[in-house]
């Protein structure tokens, strides 16, 4: 019977052309590059949850994602779903499971695959890149200032000639080597052989850039409204790191005083007290003259606040604001506004409205929601941009 | 071989044979459980690349790792066949699994809808999928990983949507064919406007010079239908949904033919090893004990289980045919059956109250009741997935002029209307290959008549 070789089956080892490679984890990785694209058409809602400003540790954002489901054809749900079991003294009538209390169960009808949820790590310099392409922004290169004080001396090229502190024995020696190497009766060395190096006058690129965030910690200012203002300095924080190797940082909380804070105080300082935001400029203006030459760093100010600020006060920060803004790269201004906001149209809002009007770098953000955190970035990089072109 | 002697390979065939098992050489390849994950993802070792598999790759993972499943082999029917057993078997599954694989082998060989179908894709399916793969491979390179995604998203949500009735290699609606209904509407039609008076009698001059209605008749066949009449798809696109269709007709007798397939291989390996004199007590008894896993009706410890388990529902119908009317009967019917007609004349009230089968109702509110279990809705119930490849009936309904797709589903039949949110999605992806405007006619959740559709200009 088993005598016909066509029946003789043969066992075959492993030829082990799957270990090579896994066709699951290969799919796996494209699907997760599929969320990572969709994700990426979310960005507004990608770009509102960082909680740490400054801290270069911490450069990736963890976002939730569901699995994504590849549609087919299938029946609508019916509010019950018929099933075979199996399994001793059921009997018809019998309750398997009883109805959930007060709410959906499943109800045995599967929720497919699109239920399930996994986390992504994105890298906020992968967002930003997004962020760039979807404004459609040129690329940023990096400020370069050709003042005297930012040149330097640096090593260029080599030459017969030159003081004798630059000489450059081994290129001198190498030279003598291979002259010796063609010459009948050569000497030790000549002139010729001589070489030093040469140094040149370069302009260094002006990569330093200094921060102020400026709080209006005052009462009115409620955790909401902080988040938000964190938020939008949080990426405009990084679209400013684009641009500048080095970035100083300088936090400032004020009513009618001003304080200086670090960063984790900063969010968390709460004061009781009315609003005079001049107080807040003196203090950025002492800083500036301190620690961040004008002449060296470009500064940018950002400040936000609810929009109030006593009348009286008026004046002074008008004067402190136009003497901020002539040292300024650039003044921001966000205003966190509830749902019903104003419109800018409060006494801080006209302040940065006129300084506008005088042809400052400045810009005002109305932030009510986490949404206009969204458009608050998009304008701020656009006019970042668009100074860059003109520059 | 080494291999041979550790389970019984040899003896093993020849006591099957003995027994008018009839089946072409088996290959058996020992693979890692990795491998074995794989497969029961992609179907088949090698496959066309595509997200969707990732995902249910993680599933399938998990599902391991929590311990639910455990794949002891499997097996592509061919000459010769393929078996791929886990190298994590102990020589008594082996064993097992060795006779489990003729039983398979046996099954694939004789089965008419299994015949059928491997006349059509060839015995050498693994070979095919792998063609296929590459093949795919090939056009990513050329076009672009999303364009070919594209065709894919399309044609592999369509994947159940074939007419395993047709031919694999079917034509275009042949001419005649068309003219053949025209034909029969003009004789009609021709009489009709003959008659005295009639005002429509220009028109209908007309009209019977216009083409051809496509499709002539609503066709379910949709992959073949796209791949044929697509208005602007390129060949290579043509191409990927004739490779899913032709591995769709390879699955297709897998899938309708489950309940009797696992249950032959089932009542085979049970058999064999109660008679192979050959085998020590001891793995006998060790394989016997992993018989009554495989086959057992409500997973671990549990007294009710809401669903059947194939292998164990089979292996009863057969065990209780060959020991009422004998082999050759069973044979008979092995040959000629597929799961709908096994499950309904011979799933018998006695049996299946023996087995304690019932039809339960799961509520949305999270209620789950026991409502009958009468044979003929028990019947119906076992039976009620496996309809039409598991999947919703439709049909394309009309190709307008202007290229535009009109499907239709039968909410009738299906009982209720689609989930229109899915549905719209899977139009979206016709569209994209289609590329002229698609429209499907279902029901909504309210079960009123409602139109989806993708790529119409806005009125």
């Amino acid at each position: 019977m088993s005598s016909d070789s066509r029946h003789q089956s043969a066992i075959v080892q492993s030829a082990r052309w799957y270990d090579l490679f896994s066709r699951g984890a290969r799919d796996w990785l494209r699907h997760n590059e599929k969320v990572r694209d969709s994700v990426k058409k979310s960005l507004p809602e990608l770009v509102s949850g960082p909680d740490v400003l400054t801290n270069p540790e911490n450069r990736t954002v963890r976002v939730p994602v569901k699995f994504l489901e590849h549609y087919r054809f299938r029946l609508s749900d019916s509010d019950s779903q018929t099933g075979v079991g199996q399994g001793q003294g059921a009997k018809p009538g019998d309750v398997l499971r009883p109805a959930d209390v007060g709410g959906q169960g499943d109800g045995g009808a599967g929720t497919g695959e699109g239920g399930l949820e996994f986390v992504l790590e994105f890298k906020v310099d992968d967002i930003l890149d997004w962020l760039w392409e979807e404004l459609e922004l040129p690329n940023l290169e990096p400020k370069t200032a050709d003042s005297i004080e930012n040149s330097e001396y640096v090593r260029e090229g080599i030459d017969r000639r030159g003081p004798r502190a630059r000489l450059d024995r081994r290129r001198t020696v190498k030279e003598a080597v291979k002259r010796r190497a063609v010459q009948a009766n050569p000497i030790p060395f000549t002139d010729d052989d001589l070489r030093f190096r040469q140094l040149a006058r370069r302009p260094q690129p002006l990569t330093q850039a200094a921060i102020i965030f400026i709080l209006d910690v005052s009462s009115s200012m409620d955790d909401a409204s902080r988040q938000l203002a964190k938020s939008f300095f949080f990426w405009a924080l990084q679209g400013i790191r684009r641009q500048h190797t080095r970035i100083e940082t300088a936090f400032i909380g004020h009513t009618v005083k001003a304080w200086e804070f670090s960063e984790e105080e900063f969010f968390s300082v709460r004061a009781s007290g009315g609003t005079e935001a001049s107080v807040a400029f003196d203090l950025s203006l002492e800083i500036i003259n301190e620690r961040f030459d004008p002449s060296r760093y470009n500064v940018y100010v950002f400040y936000a606040s609810d929009g109030d600020n006593f009348a009286a006060d008026r004046e002074v920060s008008q004067l402190r604001l136009k003497e901020l803004s002539g040292i300024c790269s650039f003044m921001g201004y966000v205003e966190t506004v509830g749902r019903t906001g104003t419109g800018l149209n409060t006494e801080m809002g006209r302040l940065f409205k006129e300084l506008a009007a005088g042809d400052a770098p400045t810009g005002s953000f109305p932030i009510g929601g986490q949404e206009d955190v969204w458009k608050a970035i998009r304008r701020f990089f656009t006019h970042q941009a668009r100074q860059e072109a003109e520059a | 071989m080494a291999g041979d002697s550790r389970f019984y390979r040899t003896e093993m065939e020849a006591l099957a044979r003995s027994f008018g098992l009839d089946f072409y050489p088996v290959e058996f390849e020992v693979v890692p459980p990795s491998f074995m994950t794989e497969v029961a993802v992609y179907g088949l070792p090698v496959r066309m690349p595509h997200w969707s598999f990732g995902v249910r790759y993680i599933h399938q993972l998990v599902q391991h790792k929590m311990g639910h499943s455990r794949i002891f082999e499997v097996v592509y029917p061919g000459d010769p066949g393929h078996a791929f057993l886990a190298n994590n078997n102990s020589d008594v599954d082996n064993t097992l699994v060795c006779a489990h694989v003729l039983g398979h082998a046996d099954f694939s060989k004789n089965n008419e809808l299994f015949r059928r179908v491997h006349k059509q894709v060839g015995t050498r399916i693994v070979d095919m999928a792998a063609h296929h793969a590459r093949r795919i491979e090939q056009a990513i390179e050329h076009h672009g990983q999303e364009h070919v995604e594209r065709v894919l998203d399309a044609a592999l949500s369509l994947e159940q949507h074939i007419d395993i009735n047709q031919s694999l290699s079917r034509a275009r609606y042949s001419e005649s064919e068309e003219d053949a209904e025209e034909s029969l509407l003009n004789t009609f039609a021709r009489r009709f406007v003959a008659l005295a008076g009639n005002k429509e009698k220009e028109k209908s001059d007309q009209e019977e010079h216009s083409r051809t209605p496509i499709p002539p008749h609503p066709e379910q066949d949709l992959l073949w239908f796209i791949a044929q009449y697509g208005p602007e798809m390129e060949d290579w696109e043509r191409d990927i949904f004739l490779a899913v269709r032709e591995e769709s007709f390879y699955f297709y007798p897998v899938f309708a033919c489950q309940i009797m397939n696992e249950g032959w291989a089932s009542y085979w390996h049970a058999r064999l090893l109660r008679e192979a004199s050959f085998l020590p007590q001891d793995l006998y008894l060790d394989a016997m004990k992993t018989h009554s896993d495989v086959v057992r009706p409500t997973a671990g410890d549990k007294q009710i289980a809401l669903n059947i388990n194939p292998y164990h529902l089979g292996f009863s119908i057969w065990d209780r045919l060959i020991e009422a009317e004998g082999v050759e009967k069973a044979r008979t019917i092995m040959q000629s059956e597929d799961d709908f007609g096994f499950v309904r004349n011979y799933l018998e009230s006695d049996l299946a109250d023996e087995l304690n089968i019932f039809v339960y109702d799961a509520n949305k509110n999270g209620e789950i009741k026991v409502t009958n279990n009468e044979i003929h809705q028990l019947h119906e119930a076992i039976l009620s997935r496996k309809f039409n490849f598991g999947a919703p009936r439709v049909q394309v309904t009309e190709m307008g002029v202007d290229g535009a797709l009109e499907l239709k589903h039968e909410s009738d039949v299906d009982g209720r209307g689609l989930d229109t949110e899915r549905a719209k999605k899977v139009i979206d992806y016709i569209h994209r290959v289609w590329r002229r405007p698609v429209s499907m006619r279902t029901l909504d959740a309210n079960g009123k008549e409602t139109t989806l559709e993708t790529g119409k200009a806005a009125a």
